[in-house]
């Protein structure tokens, strides 16, 4: 698989992460010679092969949906943690213009 | 005394506690007294929790002085990974991204270890969000290796492996995602087990690839390995993954005999690229359990060539997602910009080092449109081969025996520019987390550089008693336990 650096970018971008110059040169040919690694999947025939998405066979995992209050201390430190905070929010940078 | 105090294991020390012949205080002292006096050299610490250890010791020798039960672990000093949250303390995960972080809560193995009377002495470093295989990746600095301090611990639990070879604590915990537990356990000379997936919660520790995580033991014994699974272990309405079904007294069915066990050695682990002086290691330990009554037989896991490809792609795509939580909102550093979506960028690009971002492009890159089929999807169908691979060789056997690592702790640096390189260090560990399956490093010998080998045996899920029984057998009939790093 070949990975430009156009295709670096393209996904720096889905991820939301900034890479300078020099670490965009670094990824292209690093995730390119992983991904040419990981090629060597295309040897195994899986046409009737279910996928894995778990290691066990868990399904519909229920519990009551009944409300639990968040201790006061544990709400506080959690609003605590925040670059920026206004009372009981989290503040962000304006999104809609 | 502070001496004669570290050497104890934790089943000793539990004993010497509850007897009354040492107090909780003392043990903790003296296991912070160790920190403080080794930790310059092995760097195994990201914080030292003095201060909240000696407190909780107070009270535990209080309930014990009032002749309350006190637990199974009472006055036990527990190192933790420090991508676990213990309330009130800073979790880092030894990132830049998470400073200043404060835990709002306890995970459910802190709960459960409180509940048994644990003290924490501290948090361990370990490579960035537990990606890697050496400490290397870590923020912060790089853990020594106790046996030799120019060579890295393993990793990514690099940290608590290191805590307990250099006996600054008899515990720690660690969380293993394709060897983190196993690995490094292998490197420091000490016992280190990757519960099957299921078996403990894994509510409070930070999610790396949650198909894949588990939290697991590291002690200097497998009996101690034992006690501490049995205290995290169990089912938990808060990790809808965690499975509901008994969790059994490991500690007192390791002891049985292991005459009749059927012990399979898989000839892909024994291949190209495994280290001569590993080989013989493992052989040898092989050999050991046969004189014990262990039938042993070849055995072939045939997909295990696919294992490390299946892997970077299914842990980078499931990090991708995870990490995305890491955004300069909620917790955290954040990089000031003049709208959103550069604040995004910004905060991420430099807040995460250079491993954690290299797989967050492999994980976006492989979901992203028109690849997820022939990344993702083929991955897991691929999986699903490695995991038949175990289900059909455990008709034959009831224990795989294995390397842990393909070799000894290599030097710091030696591998930090080669990803692939790094990643290959996990080649023999890798497959039981795909499958799911339980799997202990046990300290198996040494190189002729005198550095420790592991010796890994791999069991069915939830099969932990019968790994622990064959490890501790073989605990038991070697001297390698007794051994000690000259730090």
């Amino acid at each position: 698989m070949k990975i430009t650096e156009k295709d670096v970018e393209y996904v720096a971008r889905l991820a939301r992460l900034e890479l300078t110059g020099e670490e965009k040169v670094k990824f292209t040919g690093q995730l390119e010679s992983i991904l040419s690694y990981i090629d060597k999947l295309n040897a195994i025939d899986t046409k009737n092969v279910p996928p894995t998405s778990h290691a066990l066979s868990l399904k519909n995992v229920w519990r009551e949906d009944k409300l639990e209050l968040c201790p006061e201390n544990v709400r506080e430190t959690m609003l605590s943690n925040a670059p920026e905070r206004e009372d009981d929010f989290f503040r962000v940078k304006k999104v809609i213009e | 005394m502070d001496k004669d105090i570290a050497g104890f294991s934790a089943v000793e020390l539990a004993e010497k506690i509850r007897s009354k012949k040492i107090s909780c205080v003392e043990a903790a002292g003296a296991s912070i007294e160790r920190i403080k006096r080794l930790d310059p050299r092995v760097k195994a610490f990201v914080t030292v929790t003095e201060k909240e250890a000696l407190e909780a010791a107070k009270l535990i020798d209080d309930k014990i002085a009032r002749g309350e039960a006190a637990g199974a672990l009472a006055g036990v000093p527990v190192a933790i990974k420090d991508n676990m949250m213990i309330a009130g303390i800073p979790t880092t995960c030894s990132s830049k991204i998470l400073k200043g972080y404060t835990a709002p809560y306890d995970a459910t193995v802190i709960e459960k270890l409180k509940n048994e009377g644990a003290v924490f002495v501290g948090k361990t470093n370990l490579d960035e969000f537990a990606m890697g295989s050496s400490t290397e990746n870590s923020a912060f600095f790089t853990t020594r290796n106790p046996w030799n301090t120019d060579c890295i611990p393993g990793g990514s639990s690099g940290g608590s492996a290191a805590s307990v070879a250099a006996m600054m604590a008899p515990l720690a915990l660690g969380s293993d995602t394709g060897g983190s537990i196993r690995q490094p356990a292998a490197c420091c000379g000490v016992v280190g087990l990757k519960p099957t997936y299921g078996r403990v919660s894994r509510y409070g520790l930070v999610a790396f690839a949650s198909s894949l995580d588990q939290i697991g033991p590291f002690a200097r014994t497998v009996e101690d390995a034992a006690v501490l699974l049995k205290v995290i272990s169990g089912h938990d309405p808060k990790d809808s993954t965690s499975v509901d079904i008994a969790v059994p007294d490991y500690a007192a069915s390791i002891k049985k005999d292991i005459r009749g066990l059927r012990i399979g050695l898989p000839e892909e682990y024994f291949a190209k690229g495994l280290d001569g002086e590993v080989e013989t290691a493992v052989r040898e330990a092989v050999k050991v359990l046969e004189k014990l009554g262990a039938i042993v037989k070849k055995i072939s896991l045939p997909h295990t060539e696919y294992a490390i490809a299946v892997y970077y792609i299914i842990a980078p795509c499931e990090a991708s997602a995870n990490l995305a939580r890491y955004d300069g909102v909620k917790y955290g550093f954040r990089a000031e910009c003049s709208n959103l979506l550069e604040e995004y960028e910004k905060t991420r690009g430099e807040g995460f080092g250079p491993e954690v971002k290299r797989r967050i492009m492999l994980g976006t890159y492989a979901l992203s449109a028109g690849y997820y089929d022939a990344y993702y999807g083929k991955a897991q169908r691929v999986r699903t081969l490695i995991s038949r691979d175990f289900e059909n060789a455990f008709r034959e056997v009831d224990v795989i025996a294995a390397p842990t690592a393909p070799t000894s702790a290599f030097r710091l640096g030696e591998k930090a520019q080669d990803p692939l390189q790094m990643y290959l260090s996990d080649i023999y560990t890798i497959s039981s987390n795909l499958a799911g399956i339980p799997a202990v490093s046990v300290p198996c010998g040494f190189t002729r550089a005198k550095l420790p080998v592991g010796l890994q045996l791999m069991g069915r899920p939830f099969d932990e008693e019968m790994i622990l029984r064959a490890g501790y057998a073989y605990e038991k009939n070697t001297v390698w336990s007794e051994e000690h790093p000259n730090v």
